[in-house]
């Protein structure tokens, strides 16, 4: 019954749109702002995920810089939405080309992307020479690297103190939008031919070769598309957050979006759900438990980094056990909700039909009419043999 | 010509550190093909370990053994525990436990311990100045001397292991073709755990010689080391054990001779410097400088 329920149109779109979509306008009218504030940082992961899922799962890159992308469009994101007066206030030394620059938010964001993606370029091309560990560990170099760089020119980023200052564009409705479009661009490039050539790589980079496929484009393209993400992700959360500085931008960060992917199911889109999920409200619950806490009248000191602690833990376990993560290899979550199948299976009437007769059988169970006739009918049966 | 030797100096001092984390790393790589990404953060064990057991009231040398014992315990447990079921896995799965490993010790310890930089204070013995050399008089701390003459000790020491015993045999075997070295009866999990042990005891005395090189510590101090530690595995050449003895030492070199020479501002580049000599070694040597071209294994 649930395999069948899960299949239906009318089904998924309540799951995946409908609910969710009513908790956020729930959330974004009715509850405190902190709360509203974790719930965008959720949605900001989820894009942050889905970009690391692009590389790791889908190009078989193993990327462990995300962190890096994230920074570079948070610099670029606000130094182009920052005013210019904020910006000689903020950053001493800043030259004038740098402080007349300046777009409105949603082309800033875009700006910011490309940023992020122009410096995927950059070193894509010694980045992805290699595979495997050199790779993950070109990729922690390449972290090192901007931080440098950001840390050291001053005069275009304040250095290591940071800048703070930015509008909260960021709102709850804002960030659902880019979420939203960030993923069904995301989709259409995995379900494309492009995203076929990728898994074709994949799968086995020298057969790929032979039929044709060129697998240094395709590896700088997933590259690239990842690094823009990342950098719209970053720029939304320089958005949020208000303050932005390179050590923000680190391996730390870099971990987390590497543990929502595979918490998540890394292989998938749909992964950065749940693993977004846990990263970002575990640790609002263990927060608590930090601060050191009294039971049975024992005094807990307060433990810091024991939300890390956990979260580790919980990584290895997962990994050794449930290496596919949440969603396997399952795309259910972002098919549903753009798949062809929800919506056009909203407007046909067996949907429903369907849908409701899912229902009853599940919840009316003992009095279903077809069960009962069963049940008489082998009831005949025992009887026939026992009197033979 | 004193600056350069000073530098010099400094530089083959952190390079011997580094040659003896590196080593680790190697060894454990040519096995597992595992980068165990914990393996810096064993050296700040080492240097806690070290500490409380001299706080305690232990003489020095019993408190260096002691932090090794315990170092290489942590080495054991966490081979056990996470990289042991995952024996069979793909690289990457190990690589983000390595991580993820490294994150819980950093972590576990800075819960214990608190972010407070300490000092570590050896006895006066070891900051004694000797001078060297002619007219410009070139002074080296006695720590240096230390440091080159364990280094050289246990690099010596680790080699005749590989080279002469069984086991070291069979650690070179398995890292040439763990299959074939099972077929010969050799237990791969006993290889395993002798090189996370002899892997665990450099990276204890890396971390006990470089605390009392550098003095202060804290819990985060591990990942870093070790991850520039790593990258002078992997210029060497990783898996090759001479390849990581002689990429840390160079290494180091480079960084310090970096540091020292290069106009103002660039200083702070040291750590992103390092980098770069590996992006740039792999461009050219894919396999590190001494490693030898490995075939894909499928």
């Amino acid at each position: 019954m649930a395999k069948a329920l899960f299949a239906n149109p009318l089904f998924k779109f309540l799951a995946v749109v409908a609910a969710p979509v009513a908790a956020l306008l729930y959330i974004y009218i009715g509850v405190a702002e902190y709360y509203q504030i974790v719930v965008v940082m959720f949605m900001i992961n989820v894009i942050l995920t889905a970009s690391l899922n692009i590389t790791n799962g889908f190009a078989g890159i193993f990327s462990m810089g995300q962190a890096g992308f994230m920074g570079i469009g948070a610099y670029a994101g606000s130094l182009l939405t920052m005013t210019a007066e904020l910006k000689f206030s903020r950053i001493p030394g800043i030259p004038a080309w740098l402080a007349e620059a300046h777009l409105p938010f949603i082309p800033a964001l875009v700006a910011a992307g490309l940023a992020g993606a122009a410096v995927a370029v950059v070193f894509g091309f010694p980045v992805l020479r290699a595979k495997g560990h050199y790779l993950a560990v070109m990729t922690l170099g390449m972290i090192i690297i901007i931080k440098a760089v950001l840390d050291n020119n001053a005069h275009l980023t304040n250095g290591a103190k940071g800048i703070s200052g930015m509008e909260r564009f960021s709102t709850l409705p804002m960030v659902f939008a880019v979420m939203i479009v960030s993923l069904f661009v995301l989709h259409r490039m995995t379900k494309s031919a492009f995203g076929r050539s990728m898994a074709a790589i994949r799968s086995d980079a020298d057969a790929a070769a032979s039929l044709g496929i060129n697998a240094t484009k395709y590896r700088m393209t997933a590259f690239v598309v990842s690094a823009f993400f990342g950098a719209v992700g970053g720029s939304l959360w320089a958005h949020l957050q208000q303050t932005i500085a390179p050590s923000l931008f680190y391996f730390k960060e870099s971990f987390s979006i590497l543990e929502m992917s595979v918490l998540g199911g890394m292989g998938t889109l749909s992964g950065a759900f749940p693993g977004a999920a846990i990263v970002t409200f575990l640790p609002q619950f263990l927060a608590n438990a930090e601060n050191g806490f009294r039971v049975f009248g024992f005094t807990v000191p307060a433990l810091n980094g024991l939300s890390n602690i956990v979260m580790s833990v919980i990584f290895i376990l997962v990994i050794i056990r449930w290496r596919g993560g949440v969603m396997r290899s399952s795309e259910y979550i972002v098919d549903a909700m753009f798949g062809r199948d929800t919506w056009a299976g909203l407007l046909r009437k067996e949907t429903y039909v369907d849908f409701w007769n899912i229902l009853r059988e599940g919840l009316f169970k003992n009095n279903n009419p077809h069960r009962l006739e069963e049940k008489s009918k082998q009831e005949e049966k025992d009887h026939e043999k026992e009197n033979r | 010509m004193d600056f350069f030797a000073g530098s010099l100096i400094s530089g083959l001092q952190l390079g011997s550190i580094y040659a003896l984390i590196a080593i680790g790393y190697s060894i454990v790589y040519g096995i597992l093909r595992l980068i165990n990404f914990a393996h810096g953060d064993l050296l700040m064990v080492a240097t806690y370990g070290a500490w409380i057991l001299i706080a305690r009231g232990l003489s020095l040398p019993f408190a260096v053994i002691g932090s090794v014992l315990i170092t290489v315990a942590f080495g054991l447990v966490i081979e056990r525990a996470a990289y042991r079921p995952l024996r069979d896995a793909g690289e990457e799965a190990t690589l983000i436990t390595s991580l993820a490993v490294s994150i819980f010790l950093q972590n576990l310890f800075l819960m214990v311990f608190t972010p407070k930089n300490r000092a570590f204070a050896l006895p006066g013995f070891f900051s004694e100045k000797l001078v060297l050399g002619g007219a410009g008089s070139i002074t080296i701390t006695n720590m240096s001397i230390v440091i080159f003459v364990v280094t050289g000790g246990l690099i010596a020491a680790v080699s005749l292991i590989i080279k002469k015993t069984r086991l070291g045999i069979a650690m070179r075997a398995c890292a040439e073709n763990s299959t074939a070295a099972k077929l010969m009866g050799v237990n791969l999990n006993a290889v395993v755990v002798f090189a996370f042990v002899v892997g665990s005891a450099l990276a204890a005395v890396a971390g006990v010689l470089y605390s009392g090189q550098y003095v202060s510590f804290n819990p985060s101090m591990g990942f870093m080391i070790g991850i520039k530690a790593f990258a002078a595995a992997v210029i060497g050449g990783i898996g090759s054990f001479a390849g990581a003895a002689a990429g840390g030492v160079l290494l180091g070199v480079l960084e310090i001779l970096f540091a020292c020479y290069l106009p103002e501002g660039a200083g702070v580049y040291q750590t992103a410097f390092v980098f770069l000599v590996l992006i740039v070694v792999l461009l050219f040597k894919p396999n590190g400088l001494f490693g030898a071209a490995e075939g894909r294994r499928s």
